[in-house]
């Protein structure tokens, strides 16, 4: 009785989000084009093409992984192989927690309060760039300590045994057996700045010309949807977008479980 | 004598696991600790090399003598370069098998050719070469648990070491890689000091010149196998064999 609940749940959570991924690819993927993805954008994106935001997109999400991924991953090699077992570690821990389940609005608030005022960077690339590294810091500390804490004492051990002094047992010892779980953390990451839109619209501005610096506006996707839903714009565009987002966020996930299970053999 | 232990104490968290023991090591035999579980023997082999520094709840008191001269005196990497350790199940690194025998040298700097003959060599002298030779490339973990054991032996044998400890390094495995281990101890110990703890006494009488019988943190037996397993002194000593055998 009880597993013929669970597999209708189960089977229910299945065809919701299915149907909504389906839903997006069958009204969006008619409408997308090659000169949907690659010309410039006209009439405040209610005409020509998604260069500037694509442009935009890998700007900024890829710039934050860059910086949130060393940091992130210094952070929580600190926490799990050399911080004590203390209470103020513990403490530590906590507020990493507590910090990754703060609304993205917040981060974005303050990012823009931050960056763009105090450090008088503007709405920029560099800002929201900045915004979402700090947004993605404690998601990324967290899934990395995880996936040092699943290692074994034994492979630890193993490497102290034969000379190697902490860091070399990191380096060379914890982290390839590590890299699986560090791998999907990265990408999962990757895939939620991807989809995220408050953060960025509170720092990157709105402006939809190609950018040419850092510290030019502008607009990636998440936000161009949202920005576009509001204009009241041409259906078929809005879900046109909505297709190149899910397209994107559909090709990490499925990048993350497939270089997920190919690093674990 | 190849280690001298003196008067060595051990607590967990202030909980005693060795009680002042005293025993010293002699080169080119193999030792073995034997006893009931939770006797201690595992925790004086961890003192050895100074495993216990990795762990801060555990205090060790007395003193280890390599060659004479105090282990604490030494960078734990030094020492554990001479002091080599097998555990009790397989632990190979998630690499291929080339690169976990060189591990240990490659930390010291050694690089190139002279690197291909000592993982060849280590691979030798843990009998593993023949069954890997053409496979040095794949991953250590495709290795059955006893070519996985040696390969951790070759590993240790890698950095030259002058002691080898083990660490029940064979109690996973399955009695035709018990033998192979037995008779690599046997091999080995024309080069080098072994100390093995062994559930074993049947292994221990096998591969034993030396044992040392534990109870309740405290060194009980000393001797020759055959007067230790035989000849009990000790109360103590003569319950654990009743049972043990």
């Amino acid at each position: 009785m009880m597993r013929a609940v669970l597999t209708a749940i189960a089977l229910l959570v299945v065809g919701v989000v299915g149907g909504l991924i389906g839903l997006v690819l069958v009204k969006g993927l008619p409408g997308v084009s090659g000169s949907l993805l690659w010309s410039a954008a006209e009439r405040l994106g209610e005409a020509g093409g998604l260069r500037p935001v694509l442009t935009s997109t890998v700007v900024i999400v890829g710039g934050a992984i860059l910086l949130v991924v060393p940091i992130g991953l210094s952070a929580a090699t600190w926490l799990q192989e050399y911080a004590p077992p203390s209470l103020w570690v513990e403490q530590v821990r906590r507020l990493i927690e507590a910090l990754a389940g703060i609304p993205s609005v917040l981060y974005g608030l303050f990012g823009f309060s931050l960056f763009a005022v105090g450090l008088g960077w503007g709405w920029s690339h560099l800002t929201a760039m900045a915004t979402l590294a700090l947004m993605l810091l404690p998601m990324v500390i967290q899934t990395g300590a995880e996936a040092l804490r699943t290692v074994p004492d034994e492979l630890r051990e193993g490497a102290r045994a034969l000379g190697a002094t902490r860091w070399e047992t990191v380096r060379y010892s914890l982290f390839p057996a590590a890299a699986p779980g560090i791998v999907t953390g990265v990408l999962l990451a990757l895939g939620r700045a991807l989809g995220e839109s408050a953060a960025v619209l509170l720092t990157a501005g709105g402006d939809l010309r190609q950018p040419q610096s850092l510290l030019d506006q502008g607009r990636p996707l998440a936000a161009h949807l949202y920005h576009l839903t509001i204009l009241d714009a041409d259906p078929n565009r809005i879900w046109a977008t909505a297709a190149v987002l899910v397209g994107l966020v559909l090709i990490v996930q499925l990048t993350a479980s497939w270089l997920g299970a190919r690093l674990q053999r | 004598m190849k280690l001298r232990i003196e008067q060595l104490t051990v607590d967990y968290g202030g909980n005693p696991v060795l009680h002042g023991v005293s025993l010293a090591i002699p080169d080119r035999q193999v030792t073995a600790l034997i006893g009931p579980s939770g006797c201690g023997k595992s925790t004086l082999l961890r003192a050895l090399n100074r495993m216990h520094d990795l762990y801060p709840q555990i205090r060790v008191g007395g003193r280890v003598l390599l060659d004479g001269r105090d282990v604490r005196r030494l960078a734990p990497e030094e020492l554990r370069a001479r002091v080599g350790m097998v555990f009790q199940r397989p632990n190979p690194f998630p690499m291929s098998i080339w690169a976990n025998v060189a591990f240990g040298p490659s930390l010291f700097g050694l690089a190139g050719r002279e690197l291909d003959h000592l993982v060849e060599r280590s691979l030798q002298g843990a009998s593993l070469w023949s069954e890997v030779k053409d496979r040095l490339d794949q991953d250590a973990r495709g290795l059955s648990g006893g070519q996985q054991q040696r390969l951790c032996i070759a590993r240790a044998l890698a950095l030259e070491p002058e002691v080898l400890l083990m660490d029940e390094p064979s109690s996973a495995l399955d009695p035709g890689s018990t033998r192979a281990i037995e008779e690599l101890i046997l091999a080995l110990k024309e080069r080098l000091a072994i100390v093995l703890v062994t559930h074993s006494m049947a292994q221990a009488g096998r591969v034993a010149d030396h044992l040392a019988l534990f109870v309740g943190g405290r060194l009980m037996e000393e001797g020759r196998p055959h007067e230790v397993l035989g000849r009990p002194r000790t109360e103590a000593a003569r319950q654990f064999l009743t049972h043990a055998t």
